[in-house]
């Protein structure tokens, strides 16, 4: 009994920490865009008042019970992948329900939201959100190769499904995964460019074209909720890439470095481009990140 | 204890800092006036460091601009955008053309007075209003949602048959689809 009710004040509070940076992040995001043009930018906590402003509607139309579902699929799918994804190596406050092959359910599970999504913006009967879907799902068969690739590549050279096989395997060694399988990361990095969606792969919200896409006809609390949970799931995204390529971390403090220099990367990338087309971002993913990821394989299965 | 009046009073005045600084702005560019939101945005004056910031579409947007003349034509597009954001909402008229027809005041397809189709909530005048006037517009709007006065949505669904009434003078062939609010 004890022991539930710890996990659960645990999951609380893995929820917590991932909403809060996950939402500071991107006000980071915007104010380092904002720096990059010149510009003073909104203060970092600009996500929260933001969020606090949906959150306070008084209004929210629907068109129907799906429309509902569709910010809470992306909610359940984000905090699913938080608790599979261990925080810190070594943690009594963070439980993570861990099992073997957590990485095979994961892969699955990171892609329930965007299709919960799908079901939310059909029912709205926007045509920009059903272009938006089209297309989110096209650039998901994009990036999912060179991702999966690079994990297949890392299940082959360690012979384990589990992430905390994978950590410990770089706690052993004392090399990180990053310098061990380089043609993994690479791969995965390239593949976390096409997760995040900002430019140039920014071609489901595309504001000018699709008028921000499958959410086009959320407003208020489901925008609120959406957007909570696309923080969550960035900081999901960001923790497990440490966890695989840079050995996790011991305290939050190196979390948070860690976490944050990757997410540089993304953000980076993409205030020196512009935005793909659909065709040309998928060509992109099944370009160089997939020959990463062969060469991952080929490392995998030749050189153990 | 949420019924109790000094706990809504509490709460009111968190939801409104929160409504005052984060302004979604749905730029509809029905007049010349349009041409004075992309320098507003950009780096030279930078309206994103006070919170407000472009929305794609009517349903995430907070703010109404309505940037000029408004010929009789696209009111009936100006009002279902209107209807269709989600309350709290605050309409913007920007340039003399909102206020009283400006340079258009004889014009045979042109609205004179915004105020008496949508309730606007802050005029800024001026033909065009520089980004600065644009600025202090939105201040002024800042000001107002902080004291709770920017209830134009409560306004409009009061006097839903006025606002009706008026706008059907213009659209003499109202059909407009069913949709809720
Ligand atoms: S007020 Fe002047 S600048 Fe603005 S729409 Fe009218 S004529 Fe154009």
């Amino acid at each position: 009994m004890e022991s539930v009710l710890y996990n659960i004040l645990g999951a609380v509070a893995t929820f917590l920490l991932a909403f809060v940076v996950g939402m500071i992040y991107g006000g980071l995001n915007r104010k380092i865009t904002a720096r990059v043009q010149n510009r003073k930018g909104p203060p970092f906590y600009q996500n929260f008042i933001d969020a606090m402003k949906l959150a306070s509607k008084r209004s929210a139309i629907h068109h129907g019970i799906m429309q509902h579902f569709g910010p809470a699929f992306i909610m359940v799918s984000s905090v699913m992948s938080l608790m599979v994804v261990p925080v810190l190596t070594h943690n009594q406050w963070f439980p993570n329900l861990n099992f073997h092959g957590d990485l095979i359910f994961l892969l699955y599970i990171m892609v329930f939201g965007p299709l919960g999504m799908a079901l939310g913006a059909g029912q709205t009967g926007n045509p920009n959100s059903a272009i938006g879907v089209t297309r989110g799902l096209s650039l998901m068969t994009g990036f999912e190769i060179p991702w999966v690739m690079a994990l297949v590549a890392l299940m082959i050279q360690y012979h384990t499904t589990s992430i905390v096989d994978l950590m410990n395997v770089q706690i052993q060694s004392g090399t990180w995964l990053m310098f061990s399988s380089p043609f993994a990361f690479i791969a995965a990095v390239m593949a976390m460019l096409g997760m995040f969606r900002y430019s140039p792969f920014d071609i489901v919200g595309a504001p000018a074209e699709l008028a921000s896409g499958p959410i086009s006809e959320n407003g208020g609390k489901y925008l609120f909720v959406m957007m909570s949970a696309g923080s969550v799931f960035a900081f999901v995204k960001l923790t497990l890439y440490v966890d695989l390529f840079m050995g996790g971390a011991d305290n939050l403090v190196i979390l948070l470095v860690k976490t944050f220099v990757l997410y540089l990367i993304p953000v980076l990338y993409s205030l020196t481009t512009v935005r793909y087309r659909t065709e040309h971002a998928i060509r992109w993913f099944w370009g160089w990140p997939s020959f990463f990821g062969l060469l991952a394989i080929l490392q995998a299965v030749f050189f153990k | 204890m949420i019924n109790d009046k000094n706990s809504q009073k509490i709460v009111d005045i968190i939801q409104n800092w929160a409504r005052q600084h984060s302004i979604w702005v749905l730029a509809y560019g029905t007049g010349c006036g349009a041409i004075e939101l992309p320098p507003t945005m950009t780096s030279r004056y930078d309206a994103e460091r006070l919170g407000v910031r472009g929305a794609a579409t009517p349903r995430q947007a907070d703010v109404l601009l309505i940037t000029g003349y408004l010929t009789t034509k696209t009111l009936k597009r100006v009002i279902r955008v209107y209807e269709q954001m989600q309350d709290p909402k605050y309409v913007v008229g920007f340039g003399s053309c909102t206020i009283n027809g400006g340079m258009y005041y004889d014009s045979y397809n042109t609205i004179k007075v915004l105020d008496k189709y949508l309730p606007v909530d802050v005029y800024i005048n001026g033909c065009m209003p520089r980004p600065e006037a644009v600025l202090s517009g939105f201040a002024k709007l800042q000001e107002r949602i902080a004291e709770g006065r920017a209830e134009g949505a409560k306004k409009y669904k009061e006097n839903l048959e006025w606002y009706r009434a008026n706008q059907k003078k213009i659209i003499p062939n109202w059909v407009m689809p069913d949709y809720n609010w």
